[in-house]
């Protein structure tokens, strides 16, 4: 994992200087409320419904254990001892004082973090593949480059001010994990015919009002020319972007309003002007990719057979093994998901005394890493198959263990009208129905790997649309509706679902939902996953029963 | 009126000089409309010549002009309006441009170390009062991450 040098810490330090004081200014009355609304937004501070949220940056997904005993720490001394992990990988807190929320980045600046450029019209937050260099199927270890683009979009003082918020994710492995279709760039690590590593660069896809999805702008760029041909993009972006409306602000729109044959010679021809003065030095590459060379993994790890034996006495150890844990690249280790999605909390949630208890497993089990996913889980992603047995013993009594990862109640949802001031619906409460409905966890498993997303609204920060159900909340006369999609997905036959009919009631959304699932079991082919059944019949049969009574 | 020019509060002997108002002695800058409408005769001025560009204005368009020009004004209409980096960036990278750039219009202190990044070396704030907080923040981060003008 990457450790921060001088450079970096002066940096984060600085720029907690730089909030105090901007937080000073605004509290004594120097700077208007809009002046400072732009600036607080790129340190991560919303005010919220209840409270300003603090947002702080995960970087790629990838944490130590002494920033989850911190995280610990400020959810006890600033907030109401809980945090909250987003679909983009971040760490959100849902009651600081404005006033203590310097001190908080104080805090944060200790232990490596920050909070630059989670929020505002800016380049946020650059997110990855959960799996990155543990999975089986991964081509090149994307970390490297992510950390590579995170200096490069910190603090970059020509892009602060863009037309609209500006994400990119990176992708090392042949299924993409990281939504990279969904994003303003997405990246691919790919080999090419010559049997070099380099880039496929996609452009303009994004989620929320208008979602699209990105389009292939450059199918092979050379790692050396990353940082020159993310800043020709931004550039043509910066200065061409709408600005005059925020819905059509997104860079999706640019390509889209261009064409796509347009805005890549644009983006090329200003690229040709940049790229031997922004060239990657190979030393640098190398030097960061050793930040990130593999743990000491132990080379008898297979010896083991309590792992076996354990699977054969213990069934409910053995279907926790079978869904929140993966195959990992050396042999006898596995990474495990902890499932931030029990039955009785809000997904994605977690107390103080988890967030301490899993830094000390992860100092135990997983060389003292952890990661978060895109679908608000968390990962200990080199953990000895020996150790799988205890380790679910102890997340069992943390409740961390449920076994229910991407199955239906591993739903993504927004924080919804309990906390945020742009929701018309209240999320949490309809994900906490559903999963009530959905309590039979042998049925859920019957059901198997389904993504359910639900957003609050128009948005979408729960990536409803990409659901392989999605569930929008609409306000209609102040009063909550409920729209459902069928088919979306972010993965690599990336698809945007399709509308099942008319909004429903919010008492009839549950309904509706465990009515979708009645259909998938009854009319699935022998092992046709929901998604896969969708896109063999269509809409039609799901959308005849759930409006079959109106 | 005060402004910062290289890091330091001067006074300024420079006038705008809007479109629908007659040309007069002195340093005086003009739109990019006027200048390139009335070119020949700005050139014959006694004092120096500057132009103002807003954030829609194509910096190329001036890129032929810039060695009769001494100062470049970047004008805000929002302090959101980003485009006037890029413009910043263009005049001092691209094209090499050595004469004053400056930030005009509605602008805020905090902005001025970025601006300061990509190249804009004057700020005329809206307050002058802004001018020693605004000078400080040129002191904001000692270290950075991208290649940049200064």
């Amino acid at each position: 994992m990457y450790q921060y040098n001088d450079t970096d810490q002066t940096l984060v330090e600085q720029r907690v200087t730089q909030f105090r004081r901007q937080t000073e200014s605004f509290l004594k009355g120097s700077i208007s409320d809009d002046q400072f609304r732009a600036l607080r937004l790129m340190n991560g501070v919303y005010i919220q419904t209840h409270a300003p949220m603090l947002r702080i940056a995960g970087p790629y997904g990838l944490l130590n254990s002494r920033q989850l005993r911190k995280l610990a720490h400020i959810a006890r001394t600033y907030d109401k001892n809980y945090c909250h992990f987003t679909t983009r990988q971040n760490i959100q807190f849902n009651w600081p004082k404005l006033e203590k929320i310097p001190d908080i980045l104080e805090e944060l600046a200790s232990v490596q973090m920050h909070a630059i450029q989670t929020s505002g019209n800016c380049l946020r937050n650059t997110s990855s593949d959960h799996l990155a260099g543990v999975c089986i199927d991964e081509i090149e270890d994307p970390r490297p480059y992510c950390e590579i683009i995170r200096q490069w979009t910190t603090l970059h003082p020509e892009f602060a001010y863009l037309p609209r918020k500006f994400k990119i994710a990176v992708s090392g492995a042949k299924l993409d994990r990281a939504a990279t279709q969904f994003h303003d760039i997405g990246l691919h690590l790919v080999q090419n015919d010559a049997g070099n590593i380099g880039f496929r660069v996609l452009v303009g896809g994004g989620l929320g009002r208008t979602p699209i999805i990105g389009q292939v702008i450059k199918p092979y760029l050379e790692k050396k020319h990353l940082l020159s041909y993310l800043e020709a993009i931004l550039r043509i972006y910066n200065l061409f972007g709408r600005r005059d409306n925020k819905y059509k602000a997104r860079i999706k729109i640019l390509v889209k309003e261009f064409g796509l044959e347009k805005f890549a010679e644009l983006v090329e021809k200003e690229w040709l002007l940049i790229r031997d003065d922004l060239e990657l030095d190979a030393d640098r590459i190398d030097a960061i990719k050793t930040q990130f060379a593999p743990p000491a993994y132990e080379t008898d790890a297979t010896q083991d057979t309590d792992f076996a034996q354990h699977l054969l006495d213990n069934k409910a150890f053995a279907t926790w093994a079978k869904y929140n844990t993966v195959e990992h690249k050396v042999p006898g280790y596995r990474a495990a998901f902890l499932s931030l999605k029990a039955p009785d909390s809000p997904p994605g949630d977690m107390t103080d005394t988890q967030l301490d208890a899993v830094a000390d497993l992860a100092d135990l089990y997983s060389f003292g890493e952890i990661r978060s996913t895109h679908r608000q889980n968390l990962i200990l992603a080199d953990v000895k198959q020996a150790d799988l047995y205890p380790l679910w013993q102890q997340l069992d009594t943390l409740k961390l263990a449920t076994a229910n990862i991407g199955t239906a109640t591993d739903m993504i949802c927004c924080p919804g009208l309990d906390f945020c001031s742009l929701a018309n619906a209240g999320s949490i409460g309809i994900a906490k129905e559903i999963n009530e409905a959905l309590d039979d966890l042998d049925y859920i498993h019957d059901i198997g790997q389904i993504k359910i997303n639900m957003s609050g609204c128009m948005n979408g920060c729960a990536h409803q649309s990409v659901g392989h159900i999605g569930i929008l909340g609409v306000d209609k006369k102040g009063v909550e509706w409920y729209q459902l999609t069928l088919g979306g997905s972010s993965e690599n036959e990336a698809a945007i679902g399709e509308r099942l009919g008319p909004a429903v009631a919010k008492d009839q959304v549950t309904k509706a939902i465990t009515t979708i699932l009645d259909v998938y079991i009854k009319q699935r082919l022998d092992d046709e996953s929901f998604l896969d059944m969708v896109k063999r019949v269509g809409i039609n049969p799901f959308k005849e029963q759930v409006y079959a009574n109106n | 009126m005060q402004i910062i020019k290289d890091k330091q509060i001067i006074d300024d002997n420079w006038s705008y000089i809007a479109d629908d108002t007659e040309l007069k002695d002195g340093n005086i800058s003009v739109s990019l409309a006027r200048w390139k409408k009335d070119k020949q005769q700005l050139l014959k001025s006694t004092g120096k010549i500057g132009v103002r560009i807003g954030p829609a204005d194509s910096v190329e368009d001036l890129a032929a002009d810039l060695k009769d020009i001494a100062l470049i004004e970047l004008d805000f209409p929002a302090f959101a309006d980003g485009r006037i980096f890029s413009h910043a960036w263009l005049l001092r990278d691209r094209y090499n441009y050595q004469g004053e750039i400056r930030a005009t219009g509605h602008f805020m202190a905090d902005q001025v170390f970025y601006l300061s990044r990509v190249g804009v070396n004057a700020f005329s704030l809206e307050k002058t009062e802004d001018l020693p907080v605004a000078l400080s923040t040129l002191n904001d981060f000692t270290v950075n991450y991208q290649k940049s003008i200064h």
